[in-house]
């Protein structure tokens, strides 16, 4: 998402726009949720920090949504348009979730996870072409400036479903509205508090590490699921599940080892390290639709 | 001259690289990290011509750059955080020595509890090291403020490092069109150093820092390094305008903004500045007068400018992106002390403490901070300070809190 917002910000100053882009990490590991915000003006930008008021939100995988870490719904306002990249009808969102503005879906990355790595770059040209404001031209500029050091095969790739993207959602284009700022007479006041004292049994900050550790269900993070192949596992299990990160690979009586996926992230480490290479990969998507439910 | 979109770190980089750094001691850490990622690339690909060493702690890196330093050379450094308190004890020995180099520190908070985002406990725990301070509020500024602060620290009326401040996040990972000036340029308003008698050769051993005892002797180095730090304040000003002159970007000890006929101002540091600046904007725009100090130096302390800023004005709201435990906000306390004796001229002070841990401060917040103040400034006594905090944030926290202790009584620690 850092890359799209990045290719959607280099389109908008290629066509004249101030522009702010700018990622939020939380978790430096593969799969914790992360988003990325844009800010373009004609005039220079004072405004900073995360977008409270967006105009326009994109959702690259649908699997964030009910997750709070991601606050996919923090700020969405009546006339912000959701764009979610999801096999799931508009509708269906909008009604889930109760939306009262417009909700667009794209299809980007359907059931195929060979695409999963180019749905940045289709969101990108998805939301250059919603603006409205910003040209097909630009945007291809703008993936060739980015991505350009990557190589010609890389720019093409993406390219490829960007500019499919901003054409899919050329029936939309300008839909994304400009909001209006706070006006600083007649605006909400904010609900300060006084903050009380509290004993340092409740203020000192104290939680239980394993106990946090099991509840937060970290397996959500992930977007590749390590399957084991139990006919070629030889029972080395001392091999996975040491080198796993997460201690998400346990080994029952038998020496065989399980995988947590409450708590595997797919960080795909065990499947690197398998010495019989009987550990496979596979995409959660997949994973989950095999077991008849949704991620 | 090119105009692109720059992170603040990679502003920070191409400041260093302007500056034509010849050596970078280096050590990792997040939100500095794609500093010296990037001049570490462009030591690679032959852009620069820069001595790169990976040290293996902060310790040893600030004492790597200060005798770099010491020998001469222009050093460029970059930390952050729990990183720089690493450092700690070599910063204050360092800047005893006199020998001017810049570090970058990209702001973030100090644990504990651990955080990624920014406030200014960290950059502030080096307050009284003999360091010169520049705090940034945009990703052009970084990048300048780095060359005026090589010569600033050069400059022999000085010769003390400077630490250029930039926010995390809200700079380091931001991008925003940044001028990069024109090499040539550059070279024209930052020559070469020349250190003078100053420097440490192999074939010239030389002692730097000696043991004194007594007193005496300590006393009046610690004072020669504070009248050095006092210098700056009037060296800063002949090299922002030649900064000015040369670039046509201006840059004074404090930044002000439409405080001409300002009733009430907002007084703060770093990145978060600009989005009072905009709150101002917006206040003028329903008729009240606000305006926006920013002192950009923190050391020297610009203790005249403030004075002349603030005499007269009805009300001041300090916001303090910082906490002293036990005093309150670092910013208020300063500003008080610079203010006091101004008797009727003297505006009241409100004390707002926001931006901890990177939280945001909202448009409504300003609005609300000119609000109190003016009506603190209309009563003539001010409230007791104020943690920007909202009931939503607390229950937040109680949510947390609820898992908790859910989580204790199921290990049976609590009943």
């Amino acid at each position: 998402m850092k890359t799209a917002s990045r290719i959607l910000g280099t389109a908008l100053f290629l066509d004249g726009f101030e522009v702010q882009d700018a990622p939020r990490y939380g978790a430096e590991r593969r799969g914790a949720p992360l988003f990325a915000y844009v800010r373009a003006s004609r005039q220079p930008i004072n405004e900073r920090g995360v977008i409270r008021r967006p105009d326009l939100v994109i959702v690259a995988d649908d699997t964030l949504v009910p997750m709070p870490a991601a606050g996919v719904m923090a700020g969405l306002g009546d006339f912000t348009v959701l764009l979610v990249n999801s096999q799931e009808a508009p509708s269906v969102w909008k009604d889930r979730l109760n939306l009262k503005g417009p909700v667009l879906t794209l299809p980007a990355t359907a059931e195929d996870r060979q695409e999963l790595r180019f749905a940045g770059a289709a969101c990108a040209g998805a939301a250059a072409a919603l603006l409205g404001v910003v040209s097909r031209g630009a945007t291809e500029r703008a993936i060739r400036e980015e991505l350009g050091p990557l190589g010609a095969e890389v720019v093409a790739a993406n390219l490829e479903r960007a500019l499919a993207a901003f054409d899919l959602m050329a029936g939309h284009a300008g839909c994304v509205q400009e909001g209006t700022e706070v006006s600083a007479s007649g605006y909400r006041h904010p609900e300060w508090i006084d903050l009380p004292f509290e004993d340092a049994r409740v203020a000192a900050p104290a939680i239980h590490g394993a106990a946090t550790s099991v509840e937060v269900k970290t397996g959500l993070w992930r977007t590749m699921r390590p399957v084991i192949d139990y006919s070629r596992c030889n029972r080395c299990w001392w091999v996975c599940s040491s080198f796993c990160p997460d201690s998400a690979i346990g080994v029952n009586a038998e020496g065989r080892p399980q995988i947590d996926y409450e708590h595997c992230k797919g960080c795909m480490i065990c499947v690197a390290q398998c010495p019989p290479h009987a550990i496979e990969a596979i995409a959660e998507r997949a994973a989950a639709a095999a077991e008849g439910g949704r991620p | 001259m090119t105009r692109i979109l720059l992170t603040g770190n990679r502003a920070a980089a191409w400041g260093a690289r302007l500056a034509r750094a010849d050596y970078l001691p280096a050590f990792p850490i997040t939100p500095q990290t794609e500093i010296i990622e990037t001049i570490g690339s462009w030591i690679d690909s032959g852009e620069m011509d820069c001595r790169m060493a990976t040290l293996e702690s902060e310790h040893s890196m600030i004492t790597a750059a200060g005798a770099a330093a010491a020998t001469g050379a222009r050093v460029f450094t970059a930390t952050s955080s729990q990183g720089l308190l690493y450092g700690m004890e070599m910063i204050y020995t360092v800047a005893g020595w006199r020998a001017p180099f810049v570090l970058v520190n990209v702001s973030r908070g100090l644990a504990s509890p651990l955080t990624l985002e920014p406030d200014h406990n960290d950059v502030l725990a080096t307050r009284d090291s003999g360091f010169l301070q520049i705090h940034c509020a945009t990703c052009q500024e970084v990048l300048d403020s780095i060359l005026m602060a090589y010569r600033l620290g050069e400059d022999a009326r000085v010769r003390l490092p400077v630490i250029v401040n930039l926010d995390g996040f809200y700079l380091s990972f931001t991008r925003e069109p940044v001028e990069t000036p024109d090499p040539a340029a550059v070279d024209g308003f930052l020559p070469p150093y020349d250190p003078e008698n100053v420097r440490f050769r192999a074939s010239a051993p030389l002692s730097q820092a000696v043991v004194v005892l007594g007193g005496s002797p300590y006393s009046y180095f610690r004072y020669e390094s504070h009248l050095a730090a006092l210098n700056a304040l009037e060296a800063h000003e002949e090299i922002a305008e030649e900064f000015a002159r040369t670039f046509g970007r201006t840059y004074g000890a404090l930044d002000t903004y439409r405080t001409e006929d300002a009733e009430i101002v907002f007084v703060m540091m770093g990145s978060f500045a600009t989005k009072a600046r905009e709150a101002v904007d917006r206040l003028r725009q329903a008729g009240r007068p606000v305006g926006c100090v920013r002192p950009r130096l923190l050391r020297p302390f610009p203790e005249e400018g403030l004075r002349r800023a603030l005499a007269g004005k009805r009300g001041v709201a300090v916001i303090d992106q910082n906490i002293s435990m036990g005093k309150g906000g670092v910013l208020y306390g300063e500003l008080a002390s610079a203010l006091y004796g101004l008797g009727q001229a003297a505006p009241v002070l409100v004390s707002f403490i926001g931006g901890l841990g990177g939280r945001d401060i909202s448009a409504e917040e300003f609005y609300e901070m000119a609000a109190v103040t003016r009506s603190a400034a209309e009563q003539g006594t001010a409230p007791p300070p104020r943690l920007l905090y909202t009931l939503d944030e607390l229950r937040e926290v109680r949510k947390l809190q609820a898992i908790a202790h859910v989580e204790r009584q199921g290990l049976g620690e609590e009943s």
